[in-house]
């Protein structure tokens, strides 16, 4: 602060700008939207997670106990909505406010305001979510997925569902063009693409995906709108209509989404494990490639999420052939990883566990991925508990896990403290633990045979489902301790030096911790 | 509370453990797939074993190579960075090795994919139509036809009979009209949907695939062995999604043939009773009303009439059930859009009739008033 007062700058913002409440709701500067994206996104996680202790804790034996099934699905669907589009996404983008312009020295988004609407759209979206329990009929009780017809069943909850994702599209969007703009029109002299660090690559491709594909998810849940109100036949069979052309289109959106969700992640994991190994990234230009065919491929696989719907064999075929190629590139990235940590010097910080607990688990996800790629393994399991692990391994110890590792990894430059390192390693091995016990028994449920969302099941499930549910709730209360070791870092803490950690790399750690208000005014030269 | 929900815990995991010597009956704990009884199920079984291997080696190798990393390269103990990145030789072998990988996998899943597909001249054809929440069925050659309700009697269910429910191997898996097809046949299941989207899965056979409404889909399997096969809806339908099990029975040709002529002899039976010449009392229609009810109705609308707050409306009292009779008539046969009440028209003129009957003279709906079969046929135009 001290230092940018000595600019002769004329504005004076920092004399001038809002302080309080207001500072927030004005501001354009890229760390406190970055803040509040990641606060928004940790307290819709809150939210999300106590929608699903709940339908874990009616899961936690056979029989009706605590809700009625109507409720249940309102639970499932609304945990999906909220943790999809409320937590991950909005987490994602909150290190890229944070980070890109720390990585690139940039001294901002490319557009400011834009920037604050973006972020101030997902309140009242969330607002609309959340408020929709309330109404006649409660929350849409459709899945996360919203198949027609049976979303056109639901009562106002559904309309407010479609609105809140809506303004979750344009806020998306929004943010996008924002990081992409900023990425491609603000490096710092020098920095050519192929020596941006590798979480810039990752949120460059993510945002293309993102004004792709929420266009698409726009029209859906439009054309879902007017059939439910305005007389439209778009997936009313007896009108003409087709229900599965409602799953095409989810799913051509709903297929890049996953990749949204964790190519990011990989940016973060491929910032990690470098710097604790103390060794350059293996294979930097791979990496590139690998993620730019990650995100091509994710055009092309989309109808493997309905392999049961009774398509030709031609089509099973493309399908299945295109999802299984999808490993090739996500193999080349986890033996680069390796490959990375391979004769390093590595130390087990917080960040590196939860990046090594990632690469870890999150290839279990993938094997599962692979399995489920092959249509007639598939059509066994489809719409059962393994797919529910399954992408809970990747979204969970995938996404969610990077996360983690991300925030340990940069918060001592975000608030100029140390977090707690003995808390932050129990954290990790707490959330690790409880994560496996609570996701791994549902592969051997689905392997058996029991549907995913249901309220109630058979008996044979008992004993595995009730396991479940204990590891749940070891899983969301560890997260207070999070929350505990955030707001101690933020409140005290041993100082932070400017490069936190001894492996680190990149212009994020050439500025002060905490980072100043502005930085990168002069932008600097990368040789 | 706690020491309640505990106990009746233990008390279902024993009876689950019980299970396991069981005959015939799913066994609990299970952590594979269900053992196949159909030539594309063992396939499945097969595909999924294989890759599964494939898996576990590529798994510890990969891991395998990181452990040692993370044992003997630890700064720790003193291990040095090495500043290599980049080798594209390596990098084209781990591209190059996984691709032949796949392609080992996916010749065998190819066919198998082909071979579930070919629905051709089957020896038997059953079309099945999804229901929210029950399952219909029609065998087309033979001119079958009925209907298949969960047979878990709600008060296991809700917990009131916990003591009940942990007896039964067959908890939620069970239904009141089984399908009913001979060992070794091909039997072609045509599968369609009246409402939403649900999904026809019997896990040992091989098959699922979703009913979708306005569309025909079809799908086959050949049981191996006789026995009793269970499945449950597998596509998320609404409320009852968890209560629309599915149960195949598979039986010797002979006695196959026997059930057939006497779900014939049934049917004769049934139009017979249903002369529509007949005048029915208000009475009658009552009693037989109350039966359409709980087959149909009780699920959102309760057996005490008042529904559930706020989601699905109470029927006593309300201004539809006591109020204009062809209203009520229009609600039935049509439904309301937009919501869960779906249209009712695949249930027959008595049914409808008998049942709107029942729902206007039971709690507090005292009309008094009676709809013929007739008044349904007529309405129906």
């Amino acid at each position: 602060m001290e230092a940018a007062h000595g600019h002769d700058h004329g504005q004076g913002e920092h004399a001038h700008h809002p302080t309080g409440f207001m500072r927030w709701v004005t501001t354009t500067n890229h760390k406190d939207i970055g803040t509040l994206y990641l606060w928004f996104s940790f307290s819709m996680f809150i939210v999300g997670g106590t929608l699903a202790l709940m339908l874990r804790a009616e899961l936690f034996q056979p029989g009706l106990q605590l809700w009625e099934p109507h409720f249940f699905n309102q639970l499932t669907t609304m945990h999906g909505l909220i943790m999809v589009f409320g937590a991950i996404m909005p987490a994602f983008v909150g290190f890229a406010n944070w980070q890109v312009p720390l990585m690139i020295g940039a001294p901002d988004m490319a557009f400011a305001r834009m920037n604050n609407w973006s972020f101030w759209l997902l309140p009242p979206a969330a607002t609309l979510l959340v408020v929709s329990f309330f109404v006649p009929g409660g929350a849409t009780a459709a899945g996360w997925t919203i198949y027609a017809p049976l979303s056109t069943q639901m009562g106002p909850g559904m309309d407010l569902a479609i609105f809140a994702l809506h303004i979750m599209g344009a806020s998306s969007i929004m943010g996008s063009i924002n990081i992409a703009t900023t990425i491609l029109n603000m490096r710092a002299p020098g920095m050519t693409l192929m020596k941006m660090p590798l979480f810039v690559w990752t949120w460059l491709i993510t945002a293309y995906l993102l004004i792709a594909v929420m266009p698409v998810l726009a029209g859906a849940v439009t054309m879902l709108l007017t059939d439910r109100h305005f007389g439209t036949n778009f997936f009313n069979a007896a009108g003409g209509g087709d229900p599965v052309m409602f799953q095409h289109i989810f799913w051509f959106f709903g297929h890049p989404e996953v990749y949204i969700m964790i190519l990011p992640a990989f940016g973060i994991v491929s910032q990690i494990i470098p710097t604790f190994s103390r060794k350059p990234l293996f294979g930097y230009s791979s990496m590139v490639y690998a993620t730019s065919s990650i995100a091509i491929l994710s055009f092309i696989v989309w109808a493997h999420h309905m392999f049961t719907v009774g398509m030709p064999a031609a089509s099973q075929l493309f399908f299945m052939y295109a999802t299984m190629l999808i490993a090739v590139p996500t193999g080349v990235k986890v033996f680069n990883w390796i490959a990375t940590m391979w004769k390093g010097s590595l130390t087990f910080e917080a960040p590196m566990l939860f990046a090594i607990g990632f690469v870890f688990v999150f290839s279990m996800g993938g094997f599962t991925g692979l399995v489920l790629a092959i249509t007639p393994v598939d059509i066994q399991l489809q719409d059962t508990y393994y797919v529910v692990a399954h992408f809970h391994y990747v979204l969970v110890a995938g996404s969610l896990f990077a996360i983690f590792g991300g925030i340990y990894y940069w918060i001592p430059k975000w608030t100029g403290h140390l977090y707690n390192e003995k808390l932050g390693q129990i954290h990790f091995w707490l959330t690790m633990v409880f994560f496996n016990v609570t996701f791994f028994p549902m592969h051997f449920t689905g392997l058996a045979g029991m549907p995913r969302r249901i309220p109630d099941y058979s008996l044979q499930f008992a004993d595995f489902n009730a396991l479940s549910t204990v590891g749940a709730f070891g899983f969301g209360l560890s997260q207070l301790l999070f929350l505990y070791i955030v707001v101690t870092c933020i409140r005290s803490g041993e100082k932070a030096a400017d490069k936190s950690w001894e492996g680190a790399q990149g212009l994020e750690w050439t500025v002060p911790s905490p980072a100043p208000y502005h930085t990168f005014e002069t932008p600097p030269v990368v040789k | 509370m706690t020491s309640k929900l505990g106990s009746t815990f233990a008390a279902a995991a024993t009876a689950a453990a019980a299970l396991v010597a069981g005959a015939g009956a799913a066994s609990a704990n299970q952590y594979n797939l269900q053992p196949p009884q159909s030539m594309i199920a063992t396939q499945i079984y097969d595909l999924h074993t294989l890759i599964m291997w494939i898996i576990f080696a590529i798994f510890v190798l990969v891991f395998g190579v990181m452990t040692i990393a993370i044992i003997k390269h630890r700064k720790s103990i003193g291990h040095e960075a090495q500043q290599f990145h980049e080798n594209t030789t390596v990098e084209i072998i781990w591209t190059i090795i996984p691709f032949i990988i796949l392609i080992g996998m996916a010749y065998p899943a190819t066919k198998t994919i082909i071979a579930m597909k070919d629905t051709s001249s089957p020896d038997i054809t059953i079309k099945a139509t999804g229901y929210q929440w029950k399952w219909g069925y029609d065998y087309l050659q033979e001119g079958v036809s009925f209907y298949s309700n969960l047979a878990t009697p709600r008060d296991q269910i809700d917990g009131h009979n916990v003591e009940a429910r942990n007896k039964n191997p067959n908890y939620l898996l069970e239904v009141d009209n089984a399908v009913i097809v001979p060992v070794g046949k091909k039997v072609r299941i045509i599968v369609t949907a009246n409402d939403v989207i649900h999904a026809w899965w019997v896990p040992a056979l091989g098959v699922k695939q979703d009913a979708i409404p306005g569309f025909v889909r079809d799908t086959w399997f050949r049981a191996d062995k006789v026995g009793v096969y269970r499945g449950q809806c597998a596509e998320l339908c609404g409320k009852d999604h968890g209560f629309m099990p599915i149960v195949v029975e598979v039986v010797e040709p002979e006695k196959y043939a026997a059930w057939i002529g006497e779900q014939k002899k049934k049917s004769t039976a049934q139009a017979v009773a249903l002369d529509p010449a007949k005048q029915w009392t208000l009475d009658e229609l009552k009693a037989q009303g109350e039966k359409v009810y709980a087959a149909n109705c009780v699920a959102c609308h309760q057996a005490n009439g008042m529904g559930l707050p706020n989601t699905f409306p109470a029927l006593s009292g309300s201004k539809i059930a006591g109020g204009d009779k062809a209203a009520h008539l229009d609600m039935v046969l049509n439904g309301k859009p937009g919501t869960a009440m779906a249209p009712f028209k695949h249930l027959s003129d008595l049914e409808i009739a008998s049942v709107i009957t029942f729902e206007r003279n039971s709690w507090a709906n005292k009309t008094g008033d009676m709809v013929a079969p007739a008044d349904v046929k007529a309405a129906r135009k």
